[in-house]
């Protein structure tokens, strides 16, 4: 039995999280569940358009993020985990908003309402605005011992065109310091992982990941967890300096804090195994 | 003429030549425009190259670029690395002490490279766009093993990059299967207004 009641939003995976994070959804998936918030996937979504889409056709990229609009049910909010994700969807309707024209033609395409006071948000304000308190009381094996960085990355941190939005800036810490984690200062936080221009350039990617993981070995982190998949992606597999240090993303710390058991199969996709370093602190067995 | 103020040899650095008659200033309109951003009030603190974290691949860091263009440098602006190793990080415009949204100018800029076929400085990202684009058309979703594979076979990347690919696939990183959204024809649609199909 639940001691909570059941809160519903609507949930964008997104396709980093739909392929090759896979770990990081069943561990936000497995967390909401034990904190009764349940995510429904929204029906058909499709790409928000991301980097690409933007760079070669503003139409394009306003249509792809647009649809995904059009196919939330109204009367709950719509939640994305990968920053650039929720960028995109937010943009879009920021545009459609400026302009009713273009929100109208869209409408009529699809035939369906693009509601335009649609609750757009980040699964870390979920947690803030929604589930304090579950969180508190959720906690399980908690994460004490476990030193982190707060590596937020260029997009959670609010692009300005966006500037009158939530900023995220601190909550990953406070949501981790309750769990029973130590964040650390000193570290590069904000920095680029590289975006694209991992797959494109990959030998100059390769020294600023470097810069960012030393920078978290020098002020003696012991991982560094982020709230976004191509962060973690980029992090581990574009360094190769001689101290690696685990990449966790946000939902996994969560679900293993809130005592998730088959964390097993999420670790196993990690290119730098966590899994010696949370025997030692006897977090996991 | 002679700047008395300055050592002798410094006399001799050239300057650019600028000449205000000639100056080309569309592109600078047009990007006030789409852009929104009035980078007039830009006095080259410098905030945005000094944090650039990529600004070592540039040709010219994004002050100079600004500055270029409103010089009516436009064919150097938009033939230039620095709009195409811009990866919209976004640390400039949160860091310009006049609000100037630099990425902001720099999406602007990608896409009037784009669509005035200028000859583009670094074509392998340009490439990798339009295949992540092809992923979307067909399935409406980013298929990152097909992306990856096809970009890495068309800029014949793949070998000097074969350890990253292996060990991602070795870890399942790269999702085999791809999935695709049920109503394709409404993604087909989005893609009839794409630059290329209106030219
Ligand atoms: S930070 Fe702003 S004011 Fe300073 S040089 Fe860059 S654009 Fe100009
Ligand atoms: S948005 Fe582009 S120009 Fe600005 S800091 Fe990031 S990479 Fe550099």
């Amino acid at each position: 039995m639940s001691a909570h009641q059941q809160l519903d939003f609507s949930y964008f995976p997104g396709c980093s999280m739909a392929t090759t994070a896979a770990e990081s959804n069943t561990s936000m998936m497995k967390a909401a569940k034990i904190l009764d918030l349940n995510l429904i996937e929204l029906e058909d979504w499709n790409c928000c358009g991301s980097s690409s889409a933007q760079t070669l056709c503003k139409n394009l990229s306003l249509g792809m993020a647009a649809r995904n609009l059009s196919l939330a049910p109204p009367g709950r909010p719509l939640v994305a985990m990968c920053p650039r994700c929720l960028h995109y969807l937010r943009h879009a309707q920021a545009c459609l908003r400026k302009d009713p024209e273009i929100h109208r033609d869209l409408e009529e395409r699809w035939g369906r309402p693009i509601p335009l006071d649609l609750e757009i948000i980040h699964f870390l304000e979920v947690l803030v605005r929604y589930a304090p308190d579950r969180l508190k009381k959720s906690v399980k094996r908690g994460l004490k011992g476990l030193k982190f960085v707060p590596y937020y990355g260029c997009t959670v941190f609010r692009p300005p065109d966006l500037g009158q939005e939530k900023c995220y800036e601190g909550e990953m810490e406070n949501i981790l310091r309750v769990l029973g984690a130590e964040p650390i200062v000193g570290a590069y936080t904000h920095r680029c992982c590289g975006s694209f221009l991992s797959a494109t350039d990959p030998e100059l990617v390769t020294p600023l990941v470097n810069e960012i993981v030393d920078s978290a070995v020098l002020a003696e982190a012991h991982c560094l967890v982020t709230a976004c998949a191509m962060c973690q992606l980029n992090l581990e597999i574009r360094c190769n300096s001689l101290v690696r240090l685990p990449v966790f993303h946000f939902s996994e710390v969560l679900a293993l804090a809130l005592g998730a058991e088959d964390y097993e199969g999420w670790f196993i996709r990690h290119l730098v195994d966590p899994r010696p370093l949370l025997q030692k602190l006897a977090l996991v067995a | 003429m002679m700047n008395p103020s300055l050592p002798e040899e410094e006399n001799d650095v050239p300057m650019p030549v600028i000449k205000p008659g000639e100056r080309d200033r569309s592109l600078a309109e047009e990007v006030r425009k789409r852009s929104g951003t009035n980078f007039n009030r830009c006095f080259q603190c410098r905030s945005c190259g000094n944090g650039c974290p990529f600004v070592q691949a540039m040709d010219y860091p994004p002050n100079v670029l600004l500055r270029l263009l409103q010089y009516g440098q436009d064919q150097t602006v938009l033939e230039s690395k620095t709009i195409w190793v811009c990866a919209g990080c976004h640390t400039c415009s949160s860091q310009c002490p006049m609000a100037i949204d630099m990425a902001g100018i720099m999406d602007i800029l990608r896409l009037i490279a784009v669509e005035r076929g200028v000859a583009i400085a670094k074509p392998n990202i340009l490439d990798f766009h339009e295949e992540v684009l092809r992923s979307l058309e067909r399935y409406g979703r980013a298929h990152k093993l097909g992306i990856m594979w096809r970009y890495k076979l068309q800029t014949r990347r793949w070998f000097s990059d074969m350890d990253t690919g292996l060990k991602m696939l070795a870890k399942r990183k790269l999702e085999l299967r791809p999935s695709r959204v049920k109503a394709i024809k409404e993604i087909e649609d989005l893609f009839k207004c794409y630059w290329r199909e209106a030219k």
